[in-house]
């Protein structure tokens, strides 16, 4: 951090308090944005590990027939001391711990991880910069997000310290089952009141500045993708969280305050009626949850999108193929998605009848994601495709996500789903779509805008060799849970072996924990390229990528204002290799 | 224990089951197909346009309205599923039941971590079922001043059907939501505290298959399992009146008969308790 002393001078201000609003209490969405990212990294890991735990458990559920108590190894002696007797008694999981981590992976992952990831983190640096802001339209609403968002963070985390441990009832929280769990559930409650005003906080700034701030020139029609997608993104946010929000303000009055909005009359708990006058519908919290957590899913993937845009139009030369095919269908996306909540719930008990509606919605909404999926595939062709490590991470997330949507169908289509529904194909299915495919655009988005956050390039050859390490275990994780969920092992089982039908697919999750141990091993070089690059990266100028947005025409890092001058926007975003011009690239910003 | 590494779909032994397996292989079989496509021109682009000495890509991008087509293509090929298969098959195996005086119904109350069955028995009534006379021995609260409940049978984790003959399940929980899952019946229907759903099925195949519960209820989840013995007219026979007899030997409604209990030990899960691990 030798660099705050320098700008610390700029601005006259006492050293010692000059580092802790520069870096700690800024209101500058730079560092705004690095703070999202650095914390929602820390989190990813920690969501990483504990299901490395769990898929441990799911390796080996039972004692072999070598099983000495004595000598228990030292992996799972390690293990056994570690979280001690009540959780991992001899190494092998407890049950109850097994729901407390499964529902903390999900909440982390999810709410903690990805979105902050490619929401807050990269739309909070790229977003101002490539509309030619000087920051956010409300830069400490912007810092009262992030620490909503990190107090949120912590609040959850504390849950393990409650009696009885965390949040166990699934990340989808199902009453009357959450209602009744252990108090770990109320802060988990708590947390998720605090991470979705994090994220309203930042939907407003996010909508705000898109439509007032941009720069002259800077029509809607000239916005690279990625600015529609977080723009989309944000109004998604903004419409669905605070279903979610009330919702979990009702569960958490049902929990502490002796209310029943989603417990039925006269349902039986231990071995007598509730104590409570009942007359809720637990049907009710999945129609809330669900009425947000779909749209999430798009929370998800739309800043991905953008990503992977911005990373094959950089590195193919060319510009995208079907700016307008590629900008509607993200906002046809955005609107279909708040009607195709209920195919979560085919199953659930609501009327079957309305099945049918949600399965036409379901389907349609995968017309405008193949739509994406083929602009960018054509996007390739007559390219000059330069294989950067951000360009690898954006070309691998196009057939892993291919695989996370196609495997969507025999879901969204109810009559199959019958026999899919709370399966491991369901957890590839989604992770197809969240993991290979957010993440990974996720990580491209790292290597690609690395440069313009700290003037240094991450280094290539660890980059390859993350990249790899990253793609080929994350299909050896993924893909035998889709054959495991096909033969009908369900999801959220401490112990799969207990049921016979599952021990004909239970080899699988051997191959599963090698390909975890393996990735979780890979990410190594990612986090010693990332904070060694931060001091001692090669050193580069405004536009290593000899991209066209505007992010690539102010200083690398940007200083707090962003653009020395008011940048003029001239022309689309993608103008690469046009015919005449000297160079394959004509910024956005230079004048014909 | 032997941990395989099978895949493809487990042995289908309900009426429906064909249907929906060929719809799953026929959307397989699309699915890879469309990757395959994709993946080829992917990889052909890469080969193809990869950055070397002396090209430049191309500025203009023409076909942008034929792009389209795939686009098209899908929509149409789904809105075809939707309308074959999707609503007629759904409508069969969901919305309606096959004629209830041909089909065995049987009550079914999920409960943490066990699954209950009740019969009609002879008199095809099912007795009346109170909360308030819920008990650890008398799990579905069966209110024995009912008359239609003196011939009720009452089972715990085991079902046992005819094959061949339609078996509709109303189902309901006491505590919190489960759900009942069949594999080789390629069927699962959730079950609510306060809501009646229902689930049929016709066996086709004689055997024993298990119910394992697909709704996280709780630490016992795992263990709530249940078995559906699918037997063979004469068996069924056989079995009900055997468990008729110990109801009527025992004439205390609604506790398990021994009958019961001797099946019960053999099952599993056990119900109502925290299982150790």
């Amino acid at each position: 951090m030798s660099e705050s002393h320098a700008h610390a001078g700029e601005h006259g201000h006492a050293q010692p308090l000059s580092f802790w609003w520069k870096y700690v209490f800024s209101v500058d969405h730079k560092v705004i944005g690095i703070q999202y990212m650095i914390t929602s990294f820390l989190f990813l890991l920690l969501g990483f590990a504990m299901m490395l735990l769990m898929r441990y458990q799911l390796a080996t559920p039972q004692p072999g027939e070598n099983f000495d108590p004595e000598h228990l190894g030292m992996v799972r002696g390690l293990i056994a001391w570690l979280f001690g007797e009540e959780r991992m008694p001899y190494g092998f999981m407890a049950p109850e711990f097994y729901n407390q981590l499964g529902a903390m992976h999900g909440t982390i992952m999810i709410f903690l991880g990805v979105v902050p990831l490619g929401v807050a983190a990269f739309g909070n640096f790229v977003l101002p910069l490539q509309i030619g802001a000087e920051d956010m339209a409300f830069p400490r609403l912007n810092m009262a997000s992030y620490w909503v968002y990190f107090v949120g963070g912590v609040v959850m985390l504390s849950s393990f310290l409650a009696p009885g441990g965390a949040a166990q009832s699934g990340w989808t929280s199902y009453a009357p089952l959450s209602v009744t769990a252990p108090p770990g559930q109320t802060i988990w409650l708590i947390a998720m009141v605090l991470i979705i005003t994090s994220s309203l906080f930042g939907a407003i700034n996010f909508i705000v500045t898109t439509l007032n701030l941009r720069a002259k020139g800077m029509s809607l029609g000239r916005m690279p993708v990625f600015c529609w997608a977080q723009f989309v993104t944000a109004v998604l946010l903004l419409l669905a969280f605070p279903v979610l929000e009330a919702g979990a303000i009702l569960q958490l009055l049902d929990r502490v305050a002796g209310t029943s909005f989603f417990i039925p009359k006269d349902m039986i708990y231990g071995a007598t009626v509730f104590p409570r006058a009942g007359g809720g519908n637990p049907l009710l919290w999945q129609h809330l949850f669900w009425f947000l957590a779909h749209p999430e899913v798009y929370v998800l993937l739309l800043p991905a999108f953008g990503i992977v845009s911005e990373i094959i139009a950089t590195n193919t030369r060319k510009p995208l193929f079907g700016y307008k095919e590629l900008v509607g269908s993200i906002v046809f996306i955005g609107v279909l998605s708040f009607v195709v909540w209920a195919h979560h719930m085919f199953l659930s008990g609501m009327r079957t009848s309305l099945a049918n509606l949600f399965v036409t919605t379901t389907l349609i909404i995968s017309v405008p994601s193949v739509a994406v999926l083929t602009c960018l595939l054509l996007s390739l062709r007559g390219a000059r495709i330069r294989f950067t490590v951000p360009m690898l991470f954006a070309l691998a997330f196009l057939p892993m996500f291919g695989i996370g949507g196609l495997t969507g169908l025999p879901l969204g289509f109810a009559p199959t789903d019958l026999h899919l529904h709370d399966t491991f194909y369901v957890i590839g299915h989604f992770h197809y779509v969240v993991a290979p495919g957010s993440l990974v655009a996720l990580i491209g988005a790292t290597y690609h805008w690395f440069p313009k956050m700290f003037g240094r390039k991450m280094n290539d050859t660890l980059g390859k060799i993350h990249f790899w390490g990253t793609v080929i275990p994350m299909n050896l994780i993924f893909f035998p849970m889709l054959i495991q969920g096909m033969w009908g092992m369900q999801r959220r089982l401490a112990d799969p072996t207990l049921q016979w039908h599952n021990l004909p697919v239970q080899g699988w999750s051997t191959v599963i924990l090698v390909g975890s141990v393996v990735m979780m091993a890979f990410q190594i070089p990612f986090l010693f390229n990332f904070f060694w690059s931060i001091w001692n990266g090669e050193k580069v100028g405004e536009n290593p990528w000899e991209a066209t947005t505007l992010e690539w025409a102010c200083p690398s890092p940007p200083p707090h204002g962003n653009f020395a001058a008011p940048p003029e926007v001239h022309r689309g975003p993608y103008e690469y290799s046009v015919p005449g011009h000297q160079v394959d690239y004509w910024p956005q910003d230079e004048a014909a | 224990m032997d941990y395989g590494y099978g895949w493809g779909l487990p042995p289908a032994a309900s009426s429906y089951a064909a249907q929906i397996d060929s719809l799953m292989w026929l959307l397989h079989v699309v699915m890879v197909g469309i990757f395959i496509i994709w993946g080829v021109y992917f990889s052909y682009c890469l080969v193809a346009y990869r950055a070397t000495n002396g090209h430049r890509a191309s500025y203009h991008t023409a076909g942008e309205r034929s792009s389209l087509i795939p686009d098209g293509l899908i929509l149409a090929f789904e809105m075809w599923l939707i309308l074959a298969f999707g609503i007629p098959i759904w409508a069969q195996i969901k919305q309606r039941t096959p004629p209830a005086d041909q089909a065995l119904e049987v009550n079914v109350m999920g409960q943490q971590f066990a699954w209950n069955f009740q019969y009609a028995g002879p008199d095809k009534a099912f007795g009346r079922r109170k909360v308030s006379l819920v008990t650890a021995a008398n799990a579905i609260g069966l209110d024995d001043t009912d008359p239609a409940a003196k011939d009720d049978i009452v089972t715990i984790n085991n079902l046992h059907v005819q094959v061949g003959k339609p078996v509709i399940l109303h189902m309901t929980s006491k505590d919190v939501i489960h759900s009942f899952q069949v594999t080789n019946f390629r069927n699962k229907q959730d079950l609510v505290p306060g809501l009646q759903t229902m689930l049929w099925f016709t066996p086709t195949e004689v055997g024993k298959y298990e119910i394992g519960c697909a709704q996280l209820c709780g630490i016992g989840h795992t263990q709530m399992i249940g078995n559906v013995f699918v037997d063979t007219p004469e068996a069924y026979d056989a079995w009900a009146k055997e468990q008729l007899q110990g109801r009527v030997a025992t004439s205390a409604g609604g506790s398990v008969t021994p009958a019961q209990a001797v099946e019960t030990s053999d099952a599993r899960g056990i119900a109502g308790t925290a299982p150790k691990s």
